[in-house]
């Protein structure tokens, strides 16, 4: 026991007294989540569109008269001809083009169908769908005010399935409110994991390795001795972050907070366990850095958070089950936002704890003193 | 009971043999040196006796434990001090010293007695990162943290590499004063001059023992003339001597050039081969073979 804490009172001289440190690994990781909170927006603002009226009409300016009062949209011109509204598509400055026909009022005034052509630029797919979703709003909506405007003996009186819509667990769709707790889980688990993975790399750099393999000190108590300083480390960060989300974006916190940190605790146990896995198989840091990357990459870009889970193919929805900031990025989320106790969030309490065995077990027989 | 019993032992690297079935014995209390040039096997026998390695064949004990089976106890009672510095330079010197007495279920205060008079030379600097010692200082530094369990056995693998000749030599005298507490010491080194400060050393060359004796034995042995030859053109004389018919060996040795000859041959006839050769202020004078001529020529 007095080893063991002889081993992490060494870890914790040895990254306090790198006076850097410290605040490298507070100071920075906030920065980054205020920086990213604020720019990761999906909101779709901005719209440019380009409108050609071939048919001039007082319903056709009405309806654009609609679109351009939208604060989404901007026109940024109304094109004679068609031709000259698909090229502001392949210069890029329009992203949707809106094309209104000829004789567009007067079928529509008769009764006959009326068709609008509408170009979507898709090459951001998500401005695409959300814009085009709006402008089909405005437009089904301008579709309803302009039968009842229409005389009363062309009208034909369908009834109408009215949808109105509430907004659950974060009712202004403030987007920071959502991806703030996501992307502090995920800064606390990179930063872990890519501190074990330099860690005994680093020893067996210097050649330290070579000195303690030939003390009676046991695997486990030099990989538990280097886990503490960590898991105190993630913990602090995600204190700071939390304490960052409250007072810059004013985060909800609706559940309990000591989930929160309970299950980060179990995380952080888990993703030190592959850092010192990773940590233990590689010969330098540099190689620990790249095979840590490597991991990070997957972890981020297949952790729903940025990119609904839902929406993956199955074999990647089946691949973020093992996928530890998955796990912490949805509990973060159920949790501060819609208020989750413990039972809510049994299952992931349950993988990660399979997860913190699996790979500590790896890591604790990974590390061989004899070669 | 606290000696080194190494039998039969080989290891390779792949294809290289590395060590090739090494037989010999460190008595208890003994300070037993080991020679060789890099890659002789001295550092892979090292980490075989430290339970670091696992040999391919053959035995070894140390201070009477397997260092197979018993691993476990011999990592509690030898001392290791490795090729290079290998404590943490962003410790200090008391922290890393704590840190292996704690490693070692000790404490310092409790072992102070043996690595007094070493520890008090770096007492001084107690406090300053041991990355920022010097290599002698460095060194003494290692040398306290390997005894402060007072290991049976201590190893020590080319300890004096890189470190300047004031401070090698200090350290030969520690190593001396360690003898009056019965450790035993197996030491390694290239430098041949250390090999006189051993009881008994062994040289070692591509994982085979040369020979093996108390270093007065083994330069007794050599029972060629040997000859101290100096000229003005050094490089020259020495490219001469090489193509003498009288010669056996001609290596450069400091200022002069170490001659062997075969026996028979007498100062005359080198001085008359040399002045033939043109060289002028020749000097050649019976030499008294060191541990390297040995060496050299049993290599």
């Amino acid at each position: 026991m007095r080893r063991l804490l002889y081993i992490v009172q060494k870890e914790f001289i040895q990254i306090l007294g790198n006076k850097a440190m410290l605040p490298l690994m507070t100071v920075l990781p906030i920065i980054q989540l205020i920086l990213l909170s604020f720019a990761a927006d999906n909101e779709v603002k901005n719209v440019n569109i380009s409108i050609t009226d071939l048919d001039h009409s007082q319903l056709s300016r009405q309806l654009i008269g609609q679109i351009t009062a939208s604060e989404r949209f901007t026109l940024i011109g109304a094109p004679p001809a068609t031709r000259l509204a698909d090229e502001d598509l392949l210069a890029g400055t329009a992203d949707i083009v809106l094309n209104i026909p000829p004789a567009f009022e007067q079928n529509f005034l008769k009764g006959w169908p009326v068709k609008l052509q509408l170009l979507v630029n898709a090459i951001n797919g998500q401005a695409a769908t959300v814009g085009a979703g709006y402008l089909n709003a405005i437009i089904r909506d301008f579709n309803q005010d302009i039968r009842l405007e229409v005389p009363p003996g062309r009208q034909f009186k369908a009834p109408q399935i009215a949808i109105s819509a509430a907004n659950w667990y974060n009712p202004e769709l403030n987007y920071k409110h959502f991806m703030v707790p996501g992307i502090l889980g995920e800064l606390v688990i990179i930063l872990v994991i890519l501190l074990s993975a330099m860690n005994t790399v680093r020893e067996r750099e210097i050649g330290t390795i070579e000195q303690i393999n030939v003390t009676p000190i046991r695997s486990w108590q030099f990989i538990l001795g280097k886990m503490i300083p960590f898991v105190f480390i993630g913990m602090l960060l995600l204190t700071v972050g939390l304490t960052t989300g409250k007072l810059i974006f004013d985060v909800p916190m609706v559940g309990n907070l000591g989930v929160v940190f309970l299950y980060c605790l179990l995380n952080l146990v888990a993703v030190l366990g592959i850092g010192l896995f990773i940590s233990n198989l590689v010969d330098t840091q540099q190689q620990a850095m790249l095979v840590a990357f490597f991991f990070v990459m997957v972890f981020i870009l297949m952790s729903g958070l940025f990119t609904p889970i839902e929406s993956m193919p199955e074999w990647a929805q089946m691949l973020t089950i093992p996928n530890p900031i998955a796990h912490f990025v949805a509990v973060m989320r159920k949790v501060l936002l819609k208020g989750s106790g413990l039972a809510d969030v049994a299952w992931n309490f349950r993988i990660t704890a399979i997860l913190a065995l699996v790979f500590n077990g790896l890591a604790v027989l990974s590390y061989r003193k004899v070669r | 009971m606290n000696g080194i019993e190494i039998e039969n032992i080989s290891k390779s690297y792949g294809a290289t043999l590395a060590l090739d079935a090494l037989t010999f014995t460190v008595q208890p209390g003994e300070r037993f040196g080991l020679l060789g040039p890099d890659g002789a096997g001295k550092s892979t026998l090292f980490k075989i006796l430290t339970t670091l390695l696992i040999p391919d064949t053959g035995r070894a004990s140390v201070a009477g434990w397997d260092v197979n089976k018993d691993f476990a106890t011999i990592r509690r009672h030898i001392g290791y001090m490795p090729g290079r510095f290998s404590l943490y330079p962003d410790l200090s010197v008391a922290e890393n010293l704590n840190f292996f007495a704690t490693i070692f279920g000790t404490k310092v205060k409790a072992n102070y007695e043996l690595i007094r008079p070493i520890y008090e030379q770096i007492e001084p600097f107690s406090k300053r990162r041991a990355g920022a010692l010097s290599g002698g200082m460095k060194q003494k530094l290692a040398l306290c943290c390997a005894l402060i369990h007072q290991p049976k056995v201590l190893f020590l693998d080319e300890p004096t590499t890189g470190v300047d000749a004031v401070s090698r030599d200090e350290f030969w005298v520690m190593l001396g004063e360690l003898k009056k507490a019965g450790i035993t010491i197996l030491v390694s080194t290239p430098y041949m001059d250390e090999a006189a400060r051993c009881e008994r050393v062994a040289l070692l060359q591509t994982g085979k023992i040369l020979a093996l004796d108390t270093p007065a034995n083994v330069v007794n042995a050599f029972n060629q003339p040997l000859w101290a030859v100096r000229a003005d053109n050094y490089y020259q004389l020495l490219l001469d001597l090489r193509q003498a018919s009288f010669t056996e060996r001609a290596e450069v040795f400091g200022e002069f050039i170490h001659l062997t000859t075969h026996t028979g041959t007498d100062r005359e006839s080198i001085v008359a081969y040399a002045q033939s050769g043109g060289h002028g202020n020749i000097v050649v004078e019976p030499a008294k073979a060191s541990i390297e001529d040995v060496f050299l020529a049993l290599m």
